[in-house]
């Protein structure tokens, strides 16, 4: 087993709010600078552009998870994560069917364009992307983890598209991979106030929507090697998996 | 006046919590966030929200509100209806949006 270190929450150009430097060849230049092994692509309710990063980064050794942070209809954030092409396909479709027409205003909310490896615009998202789909928290927990993907509340210790923010506690049952803090916080001291959580596994992620943020928050992974299904034991801890 | 009444007079639906209507509301509460109405609601009001989330319940039955009235007809999720049912708080739904909900329900209670 040994360690990887691995920052899972990134968000590309393609986010209304991420910079226009966020580009795929970008974003994996500066993950491995920083030395990451693993990333996940996380943009606002959109897979667009994950696809490129994986592919891309492949190449360089580097492993991503392709998802989405989805803004549920209680304004929850929350993180998703699939393993293969056909999955994140359908789920492209589900966010599609379920987040409102209403049009991006670039002036007001960013830009929302993906790229390909050289840098040409080749796509641009109408709808606003940081809306809310209409999907509830559990409906989104269901759809994930029926289809094998992991999933993860964002930024639990923000007072804003949080958990704690949006549902004023910890909703029963919820079966979530993990949960998320930002770097504002961090897993032991979220613990520490929150004892209620200490059944569930804490991740800490930088929430990246420049180049250089990329790492600055992360968690070490020890696993086998770097896969979906390692990633999936390790947030469980089991088989030996765990995050140190 | 009682939830029944309340019920009667702005023709709402009862979706769950049936058994829970003999209560005296004692004014509303307007909010949709959770902990906004866990620091401020008082005991006995009846509250609007467009929330459905399951939380709500726990919500209501920690502040000991007389029901909760979801607004714009939105349905609510299953577990909030089920636990709304286990702890007899009722859950009502309103065609109308907040603005125009609480309107009526202020000339009720208050005028």
């Amino acid at each position: 087993m040994k360690l990887f270190r691995a920052d899972l929450h990134i968000h590309t150009l393609l986010s209304p709010c991420g910079e226009l430097s966020m580009s795929p060849v970008n974003i994996i230049n500066m993950a491995i600078r920083k030395k990451l092994d693993i990333i996940g692509i996380s943009d606002h309710n959109t897979t667009r552009q994950s696809s490129l990063v994986r592919m891309l980064a492949e190449k360089k050794g580097l492993f991503v998870l392709r998802g989405a942070e989805i803004t549920t209809r209680e304004e929850v954030h929350c993180l998703a994560f699939f393993e293969d092409n056909d999955t994140i396909l359908r789920f492209q479709e589900l966010l599609d069917e379920h987040l409102p027409n209403i049009p991006n205003n670039p002036l007001l909310f960013g830009d929302q364009i993906a790229v390909d490896e050289n840098e040409n615009i080749i796509y641009t998202e109408k709808k606003l992307l940081t809306n809310a789909v209409n999907l509830s928290l559990e409906e989104l927990e269901a759809w994930v983890h029926g289809n094998e993907g992991i999933f993860i509340p964002a930024h639990i210790d923000r007072m804003k598209n949080s958990l704690f923010s949006q549902l004023g506690f910890l909703p029963e049952n919820l079966k979530a991979d993990a949960l998320e803090v930002s770097k504002k916080s961090s897993p032991d001291l979220f613990m520490k106030s929150h004892p209620e959580v200490s059944n569930y596994t804490l991740i800490i992620n930088s929430d990246s929507h420049f180049p250089e943020s990329i790492g600055t928050a992360y968690n070490n992974f020890l696993m086998e090697k770097a896969t979906f299904k390692e990633i999936q034991m390790a947030l469980a801890c089991i088989n030996g998996r765990k995050i140190c | 006046m009682k939830t029944s009444e309340i019920v009667n007079r702005l023709n709402l639906d009862i979706i769950a919590g049936g058994n829970g209507m003999q209560r005296d509301v004692t004014g509303g509460y307007v909010s949709d966030l959770l902990s906004d109405v866990i620091g401020h609601a008082a005991e006995g009001n009846i509250w609007i929200t467009l929330q459905t989330h399951q939380n709500i319940v726990a919500v209501a039955s920690l502040k000991e509100l007389s029901g909760i009235i979801i607004v714009k007809g939105s349905t609510p999720d299953a577990d909030t209806i089920k636990r709304c049912n286990e702890e007899n708080i009722p859950l009502l739904l309103t065609d109308f949006d907040t603005f125009r909900i609480t309107g009526e329900l202020y000339n009720l209670l208050l005028k």
